[in-house]
């Protein structure tokens, strides 16, 4: 009697682990895990070493998920907001943090290609970024929530014409910062060892729980993208609720931008944060969030942008060609695709079922 | 078969789960009338169409054709078309991208070649036949919805048709087109098909109806001759009322019954919305009940969703407890105090992933604003004593609303509103589709919360519950408000008279 | 329902980025390459010079009197493509000018916004139109131009081409100024043989798989690495032009603890993304250090680089052919249609200050 209980209790407590929203990022981040660990336990390995500079650098393949997986991790942030509120993806993304960037590195140089020193405060440059990225967030939302624009086709106008308007914001040149303090941002501050890219993510997290325990954005981004009509006859502007979602993606952005900048110290229009959108969007979807909208998980998102990450490198890691990748990560969307499909799901629901019979049978 | 009929349905039973849709319904049309079925929401007359053209199948019962031996099985859409009986909806259902003539043929052609020249002097001549104003090679979309109306049907009765089912079709059309629309039908009488009329707007039955079918709650009530049948007798075998019945007691408690010390609330003047009402006055005094009546579709909920601003409102002048106030969307209504339980609740209503205390601390949570967020505990707390006050079943007050029942549902919108502590509580049709026991209780609940001093419009299809709630009624009739009535005129036969107004 | 059809949704579109990816085997040519195509010799030197038989065979093609201006209506590609095409685009724009004795109208195809060659076409087809003396044409695709260049012929329009080839007749065209890819993989692989390394662990990092420059670019070393024993390929990995990706790649096999000595990137691009990562885990770099650095493209930052004793060599893919296609206007055809730019390749150890401010781009 008393060990059935138990037995009830465990399966109860599997059953909400199951069902949380964190369990499929967190299942498929110890799938890859457990793989990489059968295959070279080196995985693992972090190594406490000095950079160029001198200073104490951690380096391995975790940090560099971590390096990488942060930038996604801010994207995940945004585009989890915009997801829910509108029910569609802003592929965006990518183009934009090419005009964030070439923002930041137009203020810094001021025009001139290769500055000797900075034409002003870093800070005013990023600034000026988060407000030339939110200013394209908006338009893609306008387009979205007042013109009733499907989003993934309102942003492919930003989507394609970005990174020319990012190549003409520099006039076509390709400056090069040469301070080194700029390089910290998508590198190392001297002392620390842990990129600094992480930090910047863990930052963003810190103000979008902030913001989402201080504020009513989630309820309201939620009531929006479950029921527009219902939300509407609550007293919300269901509009500027889904401009906003987009405008807070453009913060991101430009966070996103400083980082990928910072990396190389310049910008290569054409490839800077290639397909991001693809990344940012995955990361949402194995979180586990809908992507027609409505409710969502933050922390999920966030998982999933360092799960998509852990596959990316992993890859790399096995020497998978670059252009394979995407292929790599369509079967992911395949698999999510399988296991959230209602008849998959009432097909393992109707099998639990019948097992749970032909055990009280026996 | 008699000559002059078309069509018989015989004992048509039809059940949906847990609901006896059709019992035994009976429904006979001759050649050359014009014959509308009549109905209030849930009567069946949608169900009954739908089974004539094949869209449901039938439990029990006979379809009898004219020129068919026997009992006719129709077991689609297609086949109906096939034994000629067309349908026009209230929605058009063409194609406004294509040309007229493309509509008219499209989907009834056989093989892949065809003759566009044919086809479209075949269209220009059918047309000019029924004298419907439009070309061939005109794109449908170019055309007035009216014409569009009128071209849906030329495609039917091209088809030969010899049932045409009208849906609804006039609702959005203006008084012209309308017109228009019934000199087509008149001709088409005069052509011989048998025509079923589906509509709600009592003058139209009346000047274009030979004889009416009445149905109420899944049953066949009677078929008339419109000679024999006053308007006001159609309303109450509508509504199930008998006229002469004064049997209607007003013993029972009235939220409010003097007006002498009466404090107005709210008062508008020429409210107008762009939902298709024409302009109304209406006030509400300080702990009143009063409901806006009339049959389905004549602007009942269009009048309230003015008043809190949910339809865009065009014109007319409000004040709240005698000050100017302009509400244009719905958060200045609930800032002065308006709360609205609208009447779609799936639609308009619950926010249905969202668990049961989100939904219900919602709308206070909105005025409050977006920097103020309830804490966990407060939401909670607010969640569990309205979960009491209103004995809402539901698992937990994390449960989504959407796994809830539909009468639970709807105590979770009112408790949403009654959290917001409005002066003016507006609720379009709070009992529909709920069972007896929450309505009741929501009655008593609006009696309730009268007597403490809200004031309360209260809006149903059954004429039973607004008659023991409310103290006023305002009456419309085909978008308008056509009267208004207290104190002895609340009765049935009062009512259903000026509902149906007019004639008598 | 719907969540399903999203999920497909970006399922479809990740699906598309691949096959994105292999529409850019199958035309080399159209691919959207940071890098690309050619290279000469000295532009900055050779300008000049070029200007000398103008001055001594003042007539020598049809309709250039001395006091009228040559026409020319020059189609290119979008200038933001890359930094090669933006330098290219300014050199044309420098040459062309009417103190050389040029009237020149420009257009360009971007595929970004349009479909590039079919834009391109109607450039073309509209100068033809307006009668000018000289087609300048950078094809955004290799196909497709048979009929223009005959319109082109008919009309008595001379048409010379300059980076891309197309696939036409000879005959359509007066000539065709290119830079061999092949040859600038050669010139830097033998640089590479020529350091004398007792082993060669090479990191090779690609550009777009399938564009011509690509091709060219690692074929050379494939080849040399297939022959000597001692070279080794410790990974060889697509970057596609991109930095990022080039920093991934390194640090992927920083972290897998393989040793290496050559990192041969085939732009400038990767080869900056893999010195980041050698940077962040300590691997010296450049001149006499573990890590010998080859870039191509000869960026001006690039070559400062290289200066610095950072980077080893940058092999040059050469943007500048106006000063080639001023010859062949002033001049008349060449005997050979096909005319292989000089492209030089750049060794830390030798270049100058000159060489960075001429060559840079």
């Amino acid at each position: 009697m008393a060990g059935n209980e138990t037995k009830n209790a465990s399966t109860v407590s599997l059953k909400n682990l199951v069902r949380n929203q964190c369990f499929i990022p967190i299942a498929a981040l110890l799938l890859l895990a457990v793989f990489n660990l059968i295959a070279d336990p080196n995985f693992f390995k972090i190594t406490l070493g000095t950079n160029s500079a001198g200073n104490p650098v951690l380096s391995g393949f975790l940090i560099t998920i971590l390096d990488n997986g942060s930038e996604l991790a801010i994207l995940a942030i945004g585009m989890t907001l915009v997801t829910a509120a509108s029910g569609g993806q802003d592929i965006s993304v990518g183009a934009a943090i090419a005009i964030a960037g070439s923002v930041i590195l137009r203020v810094l140089c001021g025009g001139n290609a290769r500055p000797e020193t900075l034409q002003a405060p870093i800070i005013v440059a990023f600034l000026v970024a988060c407000v030339v990225a939110m200013l394209f967030g908006a338009f893609n939302g306008v387009l979205v929530a007042y013109f009733k624009i499907q989003p993934m086709i309102a942003t492919l106008i930003l989507y394609t014409a970005g990174r020319s308007i990012a190549a003409w914001i520099n006039n076509n040149e390709l400056p090069v910062i040469s301070e080194p303090s700029f390089g910290y941002f998508g590198g190392f501050i001297p002392g620390v060892p842990i990129p600094t890219p992480f930090f910047i993510a863990v930052a963003c997290m810190i103000v979008i729980g902030l913001v989402l325990k201080f504020t009513n954005l989630r309820l309201y981004t939620q009531a929006v993208g479950i029921n527009q009509s219902s939300s509407k006859l609550n007293g919300l502007n269901p509009e500027l609720i889904k401009v906003l979602a987009f405008v807070i993606l453009g913060l991101c952005v430009a966070v996103v931008g400083l980082i990928k900048v910072s990396r190389i110290s310049s910008i290569n229009y054409s490839v800077i944060a290639k397909d991001i959108e693809m990344d940012a969007i995955l990361a949402v979807a194995l979180g586990g969030n809908a992507l027609s909208g409505g409710k969502f998980s933050m922390v999920s998102s966030i998982i999933g942008a360092y799960v998509i990450q852990c596959l990316t490198t992993t890859l790399y890691k096995f020497g998978v060609p670059a252009t394979a990748l995407p292929a790599y990560k369509a079967v992911v969307v395949i698999l999510l695709v399988i296991v959230s499909a209602p008849t998959v799901r009432e097909y393992a629901s109707n099998f639990m079922k019948k097992m749970k019979l032909k055990k009280e049978v026996a | 078969m008699e000559d002059n009929i078309v069509l018989k349905m015989r004992n048509i039973h039809k059940i949906f789960p847990g609901v006896r849709a059709l019992q035994g319904v009976d429904f006979t049309l001759r050649k050359g009338e014009i014959h509308a079925l009549m109905g209030e929401n849930g009567a069946g007359k949608s169900t009954l169409i739908k089974v004539l053209t094949g869209v449901y199948g039938k439990e029990e019962g006979d379809i009898f054709l004219d020129g068919t031996e026997g009992a006719v099985a129709i077991h689609s859409p297609q086949d109906a078309q096939n034994m000629g009986i067309s349908t026009v909806y209230q929605e058009i259902t063409l194609c406004p991208n294509l040309t007229v003539a493309e509509n008219m043929f499209i989907g009834r052609t056989k093989g892949v070649g065809q003759n566009w020249k044919k086809m479209n002097a075949d269209t220009d001549r059918i047309l000019q036949s029924l004298e419907v104003p439009a070309k061939a090679a005109q794109q449908l979309g170019t055309c007035s919805l009216a014409v569009q109306q009128m071209i849906a049907i030329a495609r039917a009765v091209d088809m030969e048709c010899k049932v045409l089912i009208l849906d609804e079709p006039t609702s959005s059309l203006d008084e012209q087109e309308v017109e228009k629309l019934f000199k087509l039908m008149r001709d088409l009488r005069a052509k011989g098909v048998g025509i079923i009329f589906v509509t709600h707007f009592l003058e139209q039955v009346y000047e274009v109806c030979d004889r009416i079918t009445v149905m109420r709650d899944g049953k066949l009530v009677g078929e008339y001759e419109i000679e024999n049948l006053p308007r006001v007798q159609l309303v109450s075998k509508m509504l199930g009322k008998e006229v002469d019945d004064l049997s209607d007691i007003k013993g029972e408690t009235k939220a409010y019954q003097a007006e002498k010390d009466a404090v107005p609330v709210l008062e508008a003047e020429g409210l107008v919305s762009n939902a298709g009402i024409k302009p109304f006055d209406f006030h509400i005094n300080k702990g009143e009940v009063n409901g806006f009546t009339g049959l389905l579709g004549s602007g009942r909920s269009e009048c309230v969703r003015a008043i809190f601003g949910a339809d865009r409102v065009i014109g007319g002048k409000v004040k709240m407890k005698g000050k100017e106030v302009k509400i244009t969307k719905p958060l200045d209504a609930m800032k002065n105090g308006i709360a609205y339980l609208p009447e779609d609740r799936k639609v308009d209503g619950i926010v249905g992933d969202l668990s049961v205390r989100d939904n219900i601390i919602l709308a206070q949570q909105v005025l409050k604003g977006f920097f103020k967020p309830f804490s966990k505990a407060e939401a909670n707390k607010v969640a569990d004593e309205y979960i009491k006050l209103l004995n809402i079943k539901t698992a937990s007050k994390d449960t989504p609303i959407k796994s809830l029942s539909g009468g639970n549902q709807q105590k979770v919108i009112v408790a949403r509103w009654l959290f917001t502590h409005p002066e003016y509580l507006i609720l379009d049709e709070p009992t529909r589709g709920i069972d007896v026991g929450t309505k009741v209780d929501i009655q008593k609940l609006v009696l309730k919360l009268a007597s403490e001093g809200m004031s309360v419009t209260f809006i149903s299809s059954e004429l039973d519950e607004m008659l023991r709630t409310c103290s006023r009624l305002i009456v419309m009739r085909d978008r308008k408000v056509v009267g208004e009535l207290t104190g002895d005129d609340l009765n049935q036969a009062t009512v259903m008279n000026t509902i149906a107004g007019g004639d008598k | 329902m719907k969540k399903r059809l999203a999920v497909l949704l970006t399922g479809a579109m990740v699906m598309a980025s691949l096959a994105g990816c292999g529409g850019g085997n199958a035309e080399p040519a159209a691919a959207p390459a940071a890098t690309e195509a050619p290279a000469a010799e000295e532009p900055a030197a050779e300008e000049p010079a070029a200007e000398e038989p103008a001055a001594e065979e003042p007539a020598a093609e049809a309709p250039a009197a001395s006091g009228e201006l040559i026409t020319v209506g020059i189609i290119n590609n979008d200038p933001s493509e890359s930094g090669y095409r933006t330098a290219n685009d300014k050199d044309l724009k420098a040459a062309f000018s009417e103190e050389n004795g040029y009237s020149a109208s420009f257009a360009y195809g971007n595929p970004a916004v349009g479909n590039a060659n079919e834009d391109q076409v109607k450039a073309a087809q509209q100068f033809i139109q307006d009668g000018v003396d000289y087609l300048l044409l950078s094809a955004a695709d290799t196909a497709g131009w048979d009929t223009v260049l005959q319109d082109a012929q008919d009309a008595g329009v001379e048409v010379i081409l300059f980076d891309r080839t197309i696939d036409a007749d000879e005959s359509l065209y007066l000539a065709s100024i290119v830079s061999d890819m092949d040859k600038e993989g050669e010139t830097a692989v033998n640089w590479l043989a020529g350091q004398g390394l007792d082993e060669y662990n090479i990191i090779h990092l690609q550009g777009q798989m399938g564009s011509a420059a690509q091709q060219g670019r690692t074929k050379a070393l494939d080849e040399k690495v297939a022959a000597e024993a001692n070279w080794n390929m410790v990974e060889q990995q697509t970057a596609s032009w991109n930095a990022e990706n080039a920093q991934q790649i390194v640090q992927s096999v920083i972290d897998s603890g393989k040793s290496f000595n050559v990192i041969y990137a085939e732009n400038d691009d990767m080869a900056k993304g893999a010195v980041a990562a050698l940077d962040a885990a300590n691997i010296s770099h450049g001149v006499g250090k573990d890590v010998i650095i080859m870039g191509f493209d000869c960026n001006k930052w690039a070559l400062e680089e290289l200066l610095a004793g950072n980077w080893n060599y940058d092999g040059q893919c050469n943007p500048f052919q106006s000063a080639y296609i001023d010859d062949v206007i002033k001049n008349g055809a060449p005997a050979e249609k096909t005319i292989i730019m000089d492209e030089k390749g750049f060794d830390a150890t030798t270049i100058t200050a000159e060489d960075v401010e001429n060559y840079g781009i």
